[in-house]
């Protein structure tokens, strides 16, 4: 534990400047108001309207999220794997052949169906 | 193996085990030591990149405020806090507070685990200059940067506007995209400094191992990045991605989007964060590039020659000078690419560096098995037959059905064109026919100059 002691120190230490200086900005600065500038910023022409607790977006975006999650498991695989592969030799190897081929299954499957393409 | 015994002669280079053991005070002033570092760094990191910048363009650059124009960026910073905040009036108000903060705490973060130099005497204590090292340092990198990914999303989805949504969406697609290639790339480092503490990493990169080859012994450099080029090269793009660079701007792409996430973040201190952060960012994979390919601390080769050189903190100069190398590298790099397109930002991401990444990884670690495993020499030969057959068939599979694709997708633009080509009012689309009627507007009288 007591090796992430520093980490909480330093992070005190960005948090309390970081919520420093977001919280001095409404003061530092003038205050004029103008009901155009209170608008959401779309180069001039009046704003879109966007419904309550957000508006829909690309699913495409849902599915590199989800193609994201099933990379990182595997690299979360990897990483121990790479640091014991000293000691695990041929068994490792093997075993970690097996499980890329296992994942490039569904990596090749994803790319057929155009999981991967952007339109 | 072999190596590491030899190493552990050498007291300066701290392992593991030299951490933890720093009294409170001791962590607090390294800690000040790094943010203060990195608040510098920033402030010089912005002058440096524009005063380069200007030099590739033939332009000048900030050369009003201070000598050489060196406080142009606490100019900026004012001026920054001197600007109105506004809360447009659209906005979740509590996250679109909070995301600068979100994405600037991460980002500090990620420096507690970067090696600066060997073991120090700091006010008669004996400590790694290293404000800590955790047995799964990197992660802890690639952990924080995911974190970091929330504060573009919910700047992004707080703003509650067309461009900040799609900005704050597509970074974040791109930033996991090319987070799962840089996490790759790393795995070659840790097969072959076997740990993932950072500062055993820098240790292993002391000492070259050796190879035999032939029945002849080599010796193998001790900077990855010339051991492990394919892996170094994967980072360096992925490094560009990973911050949202040029040529891999596309969150910020100003024709399309306006600002990207933080379109709604007037240039008042909520922006600076997001600067800041970009900033240090920048930093913390120039940092990891050095201490996984470039040898961390350690001076490189012909001040290596000098004994002194890897010892107190002198080091610390050599990886300060390492950082501003590959710093500049970034703004070659944005002074020379152009952006390129979203689609085919995430082909590349996905569609090439993961494949090869995973081919490189399975390829060096057979290398690898391979010294190692003396006895299974033919097995293991056979097993890398076959990966590098199972590759080839792959590729030519997929290069069989890309041909098709391709194929078919021309046979369907001619086909087009040929519809088109019959439709009477667009006549030869897209090339206009000579014969077309031509509208020539009201006839008028020519009035020759100069005899009015």
């Amino acid at each position: 534990m007591e090796l992430y002691v520093p980490i909480l120190v330093l992070a005190v230490l960005a948090a309390g400047f970081a919520i420093f200086s977001v919280s001095i900005a409404p003061f530092t600065g003038p205050k004029r108001w103008n009901r155009a500038k209170l608008d959401a910023y779309e180069c001039g022409i009046d704003p879109t309207p966007q419904p309550v607790g957000g508006g829909r977006f690309p699913l495409k975006y849902m599915i590199t999220a989800m193609l994201f999650i099933v990379f990182d498991i595997e690299i979360i695989f990897l990483y121990p794997w790479a640091v014991a592969f000293d000691k695990l030799g041929l068994f490792g190897l093997v075993e970690m052949v097996l499980f890329i081929v296992t994942v490039l299954v569904a990596y090749a499957y994803v790319w057929r169906r155009k999981g991967l393409d952007w339109d | 193996m072999r190596t590491f015994i030899a190493l552990a002669a050498n007291p300066d280079y701290p392992t593991l085990e030299d951490f933890g053991k720093d009294p409170i005070w001791i962590s607090i002033i390294k800690a000040v030591g790094i943010f203060v570092l990195l608040m510098l760094g920033v402030l010089f990191g912005v002058w440096f990149e524009r005063k380069l910048i200007s030099r590739m363009q033939h332009r000048y650059g900030p050369n009003r405020a201070g000598k050489f124009g060196l406080l142009q960026s606490v100019a900026d910073g004012l001026k920054m806090a001197l600007k109105e905040d506004i809360f447009p009036r659209t906005v979740d108000k509590v996250l679109y507070f909070l995301s600068p903060v979100i994405i600037a705490v991460p980002a500090f973060l990620a420096f507690s685990i970067v090696p600066f130099g060997p073991m120090v005497t700091m006010f008669g204590e004996r400590t790694p200059l290293q404000l800590t090292d955790l047995p799964v340092a990197v992660l802890l990198v690639l952990a924080l940067a995911s974190i970091g990914v929330y504060g573009i999303v919910l700047a992004g989805w707080a703003s509650r506007s067309p461009y900040a949504v799609l900005g704050g969406l597509r970074s974040a697609a791109q930033v996991v995209s090319y987070e799962i290639a840089m996490a790759l790339s790393f795995v070659a480092v840790f097969l072959v400094a076997g740990t993932l503490s950072t500062s055993e990493i820098v240790r292993a990169q002391s000492v070259g191992g050796t190879v035999s080859l032939f029945g002849m012994e080599f010796s193998t450099p001790s900077w990855f990045v010339i051991q492990l080029i394919p892996s170094f090269l994967i980072y360096v793009i992925c490094m560009l991605g990973e911050t949202n660079r040029v040529p891999f701007d596309l969150p910020e792409g100003e024709g399309e989007l306006v600002g990207g996430f933080h379109t709604e973040y007037s240039s008042s201190l909520k922006f600076a964060m997001f600067m800041l952060a970009e900033y240090v960012n920048i930093f913390t994979v120039s940092a990891l590039a050095i201490t996984l390919f470039f040898g961390g601390w350690q001076a490189p080769w012909p001040i290596s020659l000098w004994d002194g050189a890897n010892t107190g903190y002198w080091p610390f100069l050599w990886f300060l000078l390492k950082m501003v190398i590959v710093f500049s590298f970034f703004v070659w790099v944005r002074a020379s690419l152009p952006r390129i397109r979203y689609d085919q930002l995430m082909a590349f991401g996905w569609k090439v560096l993961i494949p090869l990444n995973l081919g490189w990884i399975l390829l060096f670690a057979t290398f690898r098995a391979l010294r190692i495993d003396e006895g299974n020499r033919t097995l293991i030969m056979t097993m890398l037959a076959f990966v590098v057959l199972a590759c080839f068939l792959i590729y030519m599979r997929f290069d069989i059905v890309a041909q098709r694709r391709k194929r078919e997708q021309e046979a369907e633009v001619a086909a087009e064109f040929e519809e088109l080509g019959n439709a009477p009012e667009a006549g030869g689309f897209p090339v206009p026919p000579l014969d077309l009627p031509h509208y020539h507007g009201v006839q008028r009288k020519e009035v020759s100059s100069g005899t009015h």
